[in-house]
């Protein structure tokens, strides 16, 4: 589902590559963390991935699509296959919670009858279907983090990236969120997590991949999170 | 492209319009002074048209004959006068019986004697006063028709109304280009305030587009909101002052009417509302529209790259 063949992205000549060689391959249905200090790359896996970046070398295949080649207006439709969640959160201030979810089938131009039936399912799943009329100001970090997976989630996407999704949460919300992710790729999505929070990590026993200067130190099944 | 989302961009294009009130009302404002100044001058140039192609219809050129031609002399001058097609519209040969006809009808209307008087014996006192009455396709072309009838053998004198013609139509070129200059400047600072108006919405709005980008937007859905929002300032700022241009036209003709009777006595008065709307309408329209979206396309080339 996720291929990174020798990858190596370098942002500017003469400086050390974010990522370098890196190879490894997700499949489908996976729940993968994808750990490392400060600088490590972990952002640059997660940026390659959205195809926000491309790589200096090396090729990239998600869901079927070959990234190196892919042109520059057919990124939107391949973006439509991903569910992206930030540590802070990015919704809009101005809409309130059922718009900020409606906001991600608006853009692919889904019809109201669609929208009106998938944002209070998808609500419902995050536990926020009865907060669906307040502002983003309104809700504490860890629903303002529901509200965004839920925006992630309300197109069906085959995988879901998580940039450090607990970062701005106490140990509480962090855990209620990774409980959901959980669920979330029980039901089928593959998962990506990147994150430093050690405790998460050692507690959900799933793949870790750790980075270390752009390189893969180790990728274990039901790793943990070692300190460098 | 689907409807919905064209009208729910209309409806984010309108909201940034909202948001962004102060800078949204300044390029409304200069974009109705823009097009109020054209409707004004439009309005006055289409008048000056109007008047003028009645000036040519009323204004000709008259033939005088030297006294030694006789009638197929005159015959001989009208067919080459009227040869002139690409110049001539229309001429009238005027015997010197229907010229003092006409002459005695104009200054001795109701004291015939005192025509009687002059006429003397029956000597028709305009015996040389025989003539043509040409007039030109357009008044623009008098001078070189004139040119033309003098250089005729039989032609002792042409009198051409060469004042009026001229004056009139350097006054409409003069009116035109005036026109066209103020339009000019006031239509680029209007398409300037209106990608001001855009770069700033961009700007405010550079969060969500960024989420858009993310979740998979095309181009034109991150583009059509900022697209309609020039649309929109364009449409209100065009359609605010042909309203008002519409109902104060009608006041503005009576005044000049009432000010310059000439016009309504000589020259069938102005143009009907009516008519000038059937062209200031549409143009002032897509003049408008036009260059809002001018203003908000180099404004989305320059500052969102998508």
């Amino acid at each position: 589902m996720i291929t990174f063949d020798n990858v190596t992205k370098i942002y500017e000549k003469g400086q050390n590559p974010a990522i370098d060689h890196v190879s490894l391959n997700i499949e489908k249905g996976e729940f993968v963390f994808i750990v490392g200090n400060s600088g490590s790359g972990k952002t640059t896996m997660i940026e390659l991935m959205l195809k926000e970046l491309s790589p200096t070398s090396g090729k990239i295949t998600i869901n079927g699509h070959n990234l190196n080649r892919m042109r520059s207006s057919k990124i939107a439709k391949y973006r439509r296959g991903l569910g992206v969640v930030f540590q802070d959160f990015r919704l809009l201030k101005d809409r309130n919670v059922y718009e900020n979810v409606a906001f991600a089938q608006r853009v692919i131009e889904k019809p109201n009858r669609i929208i009106k039936k998938r944002v209070p399912e998808v609500l419902t799943l995050v536990g926020l279907a009865t907060k669906y009329r307040s502002y983003p100001s309104e809700l504490s970090g860890g629903e303002q983090q529901r509200v965004a997976l839920a925006r992630a989630l309300v197109n069906r996407p085959d995988i879901l990236l998580a940039d450090e999704p607990t970062g701005n949460l106490d140990p509480k919300n962090s855990a209620e969120i990774m409980e959901l992710l959980e669920e979330i790729n029980m039901r089928g999505t593959t998962v990506v997590v990147v994150t430093h929070n050690r405790e998460i990590v050692n507690k959900m026993k799933k793949r870790v991949i750790r980075l270390r200067k752009g390189v893969i130190v180790s990728d274990e099944q039901e790793g943990g999170y070692i300190e460098d | 492209m689907k409807i919905r989302s064209i009208f729910y961009n209309a409806g984010q294009g309108a909201k940034n319009i909202v948001r962004n009130k102060m800078f949204s009302l300044a390029s409304i404002a200069t974009m109705s002074a823009c097009i109020f100044i054209f409707g004004v001058f439009f309005s006055i140039v289409l008048n000056f048209s109007y008047i003028l192609r009645n000036v040519e219809t009323n204004v000709g050129i008259t033939v005088f004959f030297n006294e030694d031609v006789d009638q197929a002399g005159i015959d001989r001058i009208g067919s080459e006068i009227s040869s002139q097609t690409d110049m001539v519209k229309e001429m009238r040969y005027v015997s010197a019986d229907e010229a003092w006809a006409s002459f005695s009808a104009k200054y001795f209307s109701g004291n015939e004697e005192a025509a009687e008087g002059w006429r003397n014996n029956n000597d028709n006192p305009l015996a040389n006063s025989a003539h043509f009455e040409v007039y030109p396709n357009n008044i623009e072309q008098q001078d070189k028709l004139v040119s033309y009838i003098q250089g005729l053998d039989g032609v002792r004198q042409v009198n051409q109304s060469e004042q009026a013609s001229t004056t009139l139509s350097t006054m409409n070129r003069l009116i035109a280009t005036i026109s066209i200059i103020i339009i000019l400047v006031l239509l680029v600072v209007s398409a300037f305030l209106i990608n001001n108006t855009v770069t700033v919405g961009i700007n405010v709005r550079k969060e969500e587009i960024a989420i858009q980008k993310l979740i998979g937007a095309t181009n034109a859905f991150v583009r059509l909101p900022f697209i309609l929002e020039g649309i929109l300032i364009g449409l209100i700022g065009a359609a605010i002052p042909l309203i008002i241009i519409y109902f104060v036209y009608n006041k503005a003709v009576s005044y000049i009417l009432s000010r310059f009777s000439v016009l309504s006595s000589f020259m069938n008065g102005l143009l009907p509302v009516n008519s000038v709307y059937r062209i200031l309408l549409p143009v002032g329209l897509i003049l408008g529209v036009g260059i809002a979206l001018i203003g908000s396309l180099a404004a989305i080339h320059k500052h969102l790259k998508v």
